[in-house]
């Protein structure tokens, strides 16, 4: 099995406040990763360090290093654009652009430079077909793409995603902000594109983790607790603290 | 009387039982509940009532008060139209200004021609500028900078026209005058003026514009590979483009708008302006200079309120293309 992205002793801090205290952690190849924890342990944070969103906060210290197919994407070599390029992200909010939906799911070719008409009319096409929404986009692609239902905004966002073609997909909390049935599709779309994609994906529903997730990691406190296969980790957790978790005693 | 006493009792006993006292209920027992009291209205209540009133008497006397400068301007204005009997027509179209007794020569087209290309130049001039630095306050200095920035276009707000008017009269004419000859009063010269005192109104609006753009946008752009200035470009600029206009169309009326710097550097010539720096006038600077030569009710007096009638019709077409602007940007 191929690593992806490999975190080595990732620490952060802003200030004087370090709020990660040293991960490390491997991504495989065409899997879903599921970060999990309580409320403010560092997983959403640890996740926007993957394709280097933290870096616009102010007085952040990033240490440690963060390789993408073997390369440490914090190296000054590294180009962001093209890093981004690669290691897309959905985020908790549908964000789509108020544009039409055409042009939402063409943004990241038309910021590759790719001019040809033809080639970004076949990858929207795909993208929108990729993240199970095609049918429903079909026939209004020149509509706003604001005026769809949450559930369908976010798989635009996610077809917008995928359009550039990127190895990694990073999820922040990609179906909190909706309703169970649009979540569900969600979920579904992500289980098809985990054969060609490696996602990693924050999430505060266990469910959700337990359903979807080949890797599942357990952050608290800024450390990562515990890693492993999800069906392990959900049967038999080799620490009573992520038992405890699990099984909702807290968090 | 005797389930009185019973329930004074118990309220008695309830109240001695508490650890914090209750304010009212110590003050109040249960015989003295007043029943006249109670089915008046209360102090809060005439309060109420005061406070809607007043709020009302507000709003009327500012509806009067709107009224009746329209009625006046309004009545005074087509007086030159239904009193004297000159044709609308030859108002808006002809260039020969010279009312005076006896004579129909009101034609106010070089005016509204002069007013218009003052304040579209002056708009066109400042829009760009006032996008740029907009976005450098928003997007590329610290806060620290902004802030300082944000008090120097205040302070270019707060300062009167008449200075600008004066500083134009000082240097730009001159300069003007040295580059292009002529004796540098016009067109150019109030647009360069004007482009000074609506360039901070523009620019403040902008900056709200640009703010409210919601910060996910610029997250989610980075995020698919864009750098920042394509996410401005792209994204920022994009979502913000109704209310850029907003404050494009705000400045346009302030520069319509705005008597006394133009005043001082057009050249009050009613002319049709053949160039930019020949002396022409605008409807407002025109009022300003010719208002203390007339005597009320003859026909230059109500040629000049026809002018402010134009004015008023104009700053309502302004506050209508700001509403529609902004609906179509809330959409």
């Amino acid at each position: 099995m191929n690593d992806v992205i490999t975190a080595k002793n990732v620490k952060l801090s802003y200030g004087d406040y370090e709020a990660l205290h040293g991960i490390s952690l491997d991504f495989h190849e065409n899997e879903l990763t599921a970060l999990i924890g309580p409320s403010g342990c560092g997983k959403s944070t640890f996740l926007r360090c993957i394709n280097r969103m933290n870096d616009d906060i102010e007085n952040i210290k990033i240490t440690g290093e963060i390789l993408f197919e073997g390369k440490d994407i914090y190296s000054p070599k590294t180009d962001l654009v093209e890093l981004r390029k690669e290691v897309g992200m959905v985020f908790q909010q549908p964000t789509p652009f108020p544009f039409s939906v055409y042009n939402n799911v063409a943004y990241g070719l038309k910021l590759a430079g790719i001019k040809d008409k033809e080639l970004i009319d076949q990858r929207v096409k795909e993208s929108l077909k990729q993240a199970a929404i095609w049918k429903e986009t079909k026939d209004n692609l020149d509509r706003n793409a604001q005026a769809f239902s949450g559930g369908q905004q976010q798989r635009i966002c996610i077809a917008r995603a995928l359009a550039v073609k990127p190895k990694v997909v990073l999820l922040d909390e990609p179906t909190s902000a909706l309703d169970p049935i649009s979540s569900s599709e969600i979920e579904e779309t992500l289980m098809e594109l985990k054969q060609h994609f490696t996602f990693i994906m924050v999430t505060h529903n266990l469910q959700q983790a337990g359903r979807i997730s080949d890797q599942t990691a357990f952050l608290m406190n800024g450390n990562l607790i515990e890693a492993g296969k999800t069906e392990e980790m959900f049967i038999a957790p080799q620490k009573q603290i992520t038992s405890d978790y699990l099984n909702g005693r807290f968090g | 009387m005797k389930k009185n006493k019973e329930l004074k009792e118990v309220v008695d006993q309830a109240i001695a039982q508490q650890k914090v006292p209750h304010v009212k209920l110590n003050k109040m027992g249960p015989n003295s509940v007043n029943i006249d009291k109670l089915t008046k209205p209360s102090k809060e209540t005439r309060q109420e009532y005061w406070g809607k009133g007043l709020t009302y008497f507000a709003i009327l006397l500012i509806i009067i008060l709107v009224v009746s400068i329209i009625g006046f301007v309004g009545g005074h204005g087509l007086a030159t139209f239904f009193t004297d009997h000159i044709n609308p027509i030859h108002f808006l179209t002809s260039s020969d200004w010279d009312p005076g007794e006896g004579k129909n020569h009101v034609g106010a087209a070089a005016m509204i021609v002069t007013s218009f290309a003052v304040t579209l130049l002056a708009a066109i001039v400042a829009t760009p500028f006032a996008v740029s630095v907009s976005l450098f306050m928003t997007e590329y200095t610290s806060k620290k900078g902004a802030n300082f920035l944000q008090s120097v276009i205040e302070l270019l707000v707060g300062i009167p026209s008449v200075v600008y008017g004066f500083l134009g009269l000082a240097i730009v004419v001159p300069t003007i005058r040295k580059i292009f000859g002529g004796t540098g009063f016009g067109i150019l010269a109030a647009t360069l003026v004007l482009f000074v005192m609506v360039l901070p109104t523009i620019t403040s609006l902008t900056v709200d514009a640009l703010k409210a753009v919601p910060k996910h946008f610029r997250q989610a752009s980075a995020a698919l590979g864009a750098t920042h200035w394509q996410t401005i470009y792209k994204v920022v600029l994009r979502v913000a483009t109704p209310r850029i206009l907003t404050a494009i169309i705000f400045g346009m009326a302030r520069a319509f708008g705005e008597a006394l710097a133009v005043q001082m550097v057009i050249g009050n010539a009613v002319l049709m302006p053949y160039n930019l720096v020949s002396p022409s006038a605008t409807l407002t600077s025109q009022l300003t200079s010719q208002m203390g030569n007339t005597v009320m009710g003859t026909l230059p007096n109500n040629a000049l309120w026809s002018l402010a009638l134009l004015l008023l019709i104009m700053s309502l077409v302004f506050n209508f293309l700001i509403r529609l602007v902004g609906k179509k940007g809330g959409k």
